[in-house]
């Protein structure tokens, strides 16, 4: 029997693939539109690979298990949109809080509340942020194709144990539900080795695996050592792609569905001849911050491209330091921009600056 | 037969307790009376006597049990509140030879976290819960608990329980026993000698239990807190055996664990090889290396199908044809559904884009270049985005002959009605790509790429339907079946 490593697959399918190659060893989940496939997958391929797939009983239950999972050192993962994501804060903090490495994946539709089940980029702040109570960070990767749905999530599971810190793979409704055609990865050489801090018999059983400390200065000595991981972090995993930047006036930064029709917005605006570019975060924590101010240079406009309420536009403005303008070009409620609408609010912002510049 | 109960610290406990913090190290931080120190030691020899220190992980609840990890001798983890059978489960599913303990209090197990205990249950997860109810909240300072009893005055009950207000107490040990899959439940009391003796054997057969893979097991313990119901220690043990007992009787609920084999959990593969035979797809394009190229002019720019028609017609399966056949010949391509609510009966419609260029937004919202629609609506709603010369396909059993400007290159087949002859409606699909077959020979294909599109239908059709030999065969049957009709009905349009 010859075998194909292409296959047509949709980014929720991708995402198990990735993670079962990766040496994924359990996937605890809740259904939930529009992230159900990444489920549906899990149930049909863990069990073939003899891993385990359980459907918890809620979400709490779901991150709770990753807790359990990943305190045995193995790879584990869950998956969930919005509302399931609010849900599980509270056992992401507590996996930050006690150093424990797990890939959560999101798939984004549109809120507040039940909102609906269309695509949105509104868990941005939740995620990117922290999200659930206390002074952590999660790595977050934000795929903007099927093969970057495969391939960042089994980056995620690298990154995941590397730092010892729950991963965040975060793409939206499109990204999700969309199918590409992927180049299936090579599976990892062989079983990792359970680490030396695991609950697993073999290790030293006075392993523990807690957040609690009751010292006031022991806990703040355990802030600070999250905070440094985070500042190494910042440093060495800041992942982008950049597209027709080198001599960009005008660029555009998006992430997700957004980053692909950016993509194809430049490449009307250059059409037209208008020097315009994208920066696509793919790590959105750490945020690319080095690649915008490379981009600060010539760049005399950035476009904060969102399907939320302008979430992103905060970490932009901060990365460069208010120094070039910043506008935000947005949908929300399942509503996503057109190219025509991205071209001409690009055009309308150069446009006004221009005058505005004259004025001054 | 009596056993010798030697007195002492157990060994399931540290010698000292260093990860206490302050100055005292030997004993433990509950109140006199209470009843998780005599639990815990139970607990501590039971795990020293059963040599399973080195395998078990006792869960550090929310409660006044949250230090228990100051005490034992034996992997620890500290869990959210109420979650620790959640945490539970995936600490014994990923790794089947551990020995987990879920220890817990009535607010932890009783109230914020009872789903997920009752569905570790119900799982027939293979651990241990051992609940302490002592109907207060302790570490919170002597709150109602799910457990108080009717007219209990506690803090947030300070009329005391009202049965109308806050019902009845939460019997959970009867609860646990009305379900099928645990093995074993039972109420102790941690009150006289007689009662702890009792309790001491419920830890070790629960324990027992968990050892032999009998799945899930769970012992009540009725406990004083006598520092939150402000009694002293006598009045502590006539309150459990006065008040407590009546409402919550001791006893075996259900004990099956010999009737049960013990849980089988299979091992992961990871072996590179074995991995990819199971996750890998069988080739089909057999003889096209990833450097083959379709000459043909039209193949040379990105190309926007669009499709359309009711949920269940088979639209999004269309859909994914064409971007299988374009990714058997190493075309980039993207498919996109619409998604949700409205494909359970509504109009169903995608967007397939095929490219050798990177493909930017996957959304077609203007100048498709081919429109194949299935029913009115969405020749009504889509025909507006075909692109001047561009190709429309509709199926003529259901959708009148569209009103459109001459530029375009109009399709229709009689789709329905020979995918039904052909047997059913499913087939409507491969009709269609006959159709589109044709169209694309007679305007847009090479010779070498018209022999070429059917045979990539062909490997396409068992890429889809990889081992379903009888809906390979009828589709196409039915592919070829559209083509002869759309050849036919143009001839005799001439």
């Amino acid at each position: 029997m010859e075998y194909s490593n292409k296959m047509l697959l949709k980014g929720n399918e991708a995402v198990i693939y990735g993670a079962l190659l990766a040496g994924c060893d359990s996937y605890f989940g809740y259904p939930i539109t529009p992230a159900s496939e990444i489920a549906h997958t899990a149930a049909l391929l863990f069990p073939r690979l003899g891993r385990v797939f359980l459907q918890a009983e809620s979400e709490l239950g779901a991150i709770n298990m990753v807790l359990g999972a990943a305190a045995t050192g193995r790879r584990t993962m869950t998956a969930s949109s919005g509302l399931g994501i609010s849900l599980k804060q509270e056992g992401v903090s507590y996996l930050a809080g006690s150093n424990l490495p797990a890939v959560i994946v999101d798939i984004m539709r549109a809120g507040p509340g039940l909102g609906n089940i269309g695509p949105e980029q509104g868990d941005y702040n939740q995620v990117v942020k922290g999200g659930g109570h206390g002074n952590y960070r999660c790595i977050v990767l934000a795929p903007a194709s099927v093969q970057e749905m495969c391939d960042l999530t089994v980056l995620a599971f690298d990154l995941a144990d590397k730092y010892r810190i729950p991963v965040y793979v975060l793409a939206d409704g499109i990204i999700g539900q969309m199918m590409e055609s992927l180049i299936l990865p090579e599976p990892v050489a062989v079983k990792r080795d359970i680490p030396d801090w695991a609950l697993e018999p073999g290790k030293d059983r006075r392993n523990l695996v807690t957040s609690i400390f009751l010292k006031y200065d022991r806990l703040e000595e355990v802030n600070r050592a999250l905070q440094q991981k985070y500042h190494l972090i910042s440093e060495q995993e800041q992942r982008v792609e950049e597209y027709l930047t080198e001599d960009a006036e005008m660029i555009f930064v998006a992430y997700g569905i957004c980053a692909r029709l950016a993509h194809s917005a430049v490449e009307a605006l250059r059409d037209q001849g208008v020097k315009a570019g994208l920066i696509r975060p793919l790590t959105l924590f750490p945020f690319p911050t080095a690649a915008l101010n490379r981009a600060k240079a010539h760049a005399r406009l950035f476009l904060s491209v969102e399907l939320s309420n302008g979430q992103m536009i905060d970490d932009l403005r901060l990365a460069l330091e208010c120094a070039v303008p910043v506008k935000l070009i947005n949908r929300m409620g399942g509503n996503i921009p057109t190219i025509d609408e991205l071209v001409e609010k690009g055009l309308k912002a150069m446009n006004e600056l221009e005058k505005g510049g004259r004025r001054s | 037969m009596t056993e010798t109960i030697v007195h002492g610290r157990p060994k399931g406990f540290f010698a000292t307790f260093e990860r206490r913090p302050g100055p005292i190290k030997k004993n433990m931080h509950y109140c006199p009376g209470c009843g998780h120190g005599i639990l815990q030691k139970l607990i501590a020899e039971a795990i020293s006597d059963l040599q399973i220190q080195d395998k078990t992980i006792i869960i550090s609840p929310v409660g006044c049990s949250v230090f228990s990890y100051y005490y034992f001798d034996c992997f620890g983890i500290s869990v959210p509140h109420g979650r620790a059978p959640a945490t539970a489960t995936g600490l014994v599913r990923s790794n089947p030879d551990s020995i987990v303990i879920s220890y817990q209090g009535d607010g932890d197990l009783g109230a914020i976290g009872f789903n997920n205990f009752i569905q570790a249950a119900n799982r027939g997860e293979n651990m241990c819960v051992f609940f302490v109810n002592n109907a207060v909240y302790g570490m919170t300072g002597g709150q109602m608990a799910p457990t108080t009893l009717p007219g209990q005055k506690t803090l947030t009950s300070p009329y005391g329980r009202s049965t109308d207000n806050e019902g009845y107490p939460l019997k959970v040990s009867e609860m646990v026993a009305a379900l099928d899959s645990p093995v074993y439940v039972e109420r102790a009391a941690l009150s006289t000698a007689k009662n702890i003796l009792a309790a001491r054997k419920a830890v070790r057969k629960a324990l027992r239990n968990t050892i032999d893979r009998k799945g899930f097991s769970m012992v009540e313990f009725l406990a004083g807190c006598p520092t939150n119901l402000k009694l002293d220690a006598k009045a502590m043990n006539e309150f459990i055996n006065n008040r407590m007992i009546p409402c919550f009787p001791l006893g075996c609920f259900k004990d099956i664990a010999d009737e049960r084999d013990p849980i089988r959990r299979p091992a992961g593969i990871y072996d590179r090889k074995k991995v990819r035979e199971l996750l890998y797809p069988v080739r089909v394009e057999k003889g096209v290396p990833p450097d083959f190229r379709n000459n043909s002019e039209i193949f040379q720019k990105t190309r926007k199908i669009k499709l359309g028609g009711f949920g269940g017609q088979g639209v999004l399966s269309l859909g994914k044809m064409i971007a299988t056949m374009g990714r058997l010949r190493n075309f980039n391509v993207s498919w996109l559904p619409s998604y949700g609510p409205e494909m359970r009966g509504g109009t169903a419609n995608c967007s397939v884009i095929i490219s050798r260029k990177t493909i930017g937004s996957p959304v077609i919202d203007k100048n498709c270049n081919l429109l194949i629609v299935l029913n009115q609506p969405s020749m009504d709603k889509f025909l507006p985005e075909l692109k001047q010369n561009g190709v429309l396909i509709y199926d003529s059993t259901t959708i009148a002959k569209p009103d459109c400007s001459p530029d375009k290159i109009v399709y229709a087949v009689d789709a329905s009605n020979i995918a039904k002859k052909i047997g059913s409606l499913m087939y409507a699909n491969s009709v269609i790509l006959g159709a589109l077959a044709v169209a694309l020979d007679s305007y847009f294909l090479t010779p070498a790429d018209q022999a070429d599109f059917d045979r990539t239908f062909e490997e396409a059709i068992m890429d889809c339907f990889s081992n379903k030999e009888t809906i390979i065969k009828l589709n196409i049957e039915a592919f070829y079946a559209g083509k002869k009709a759309v050849i036919e009905s143009r001839a005799g349009k001439k």
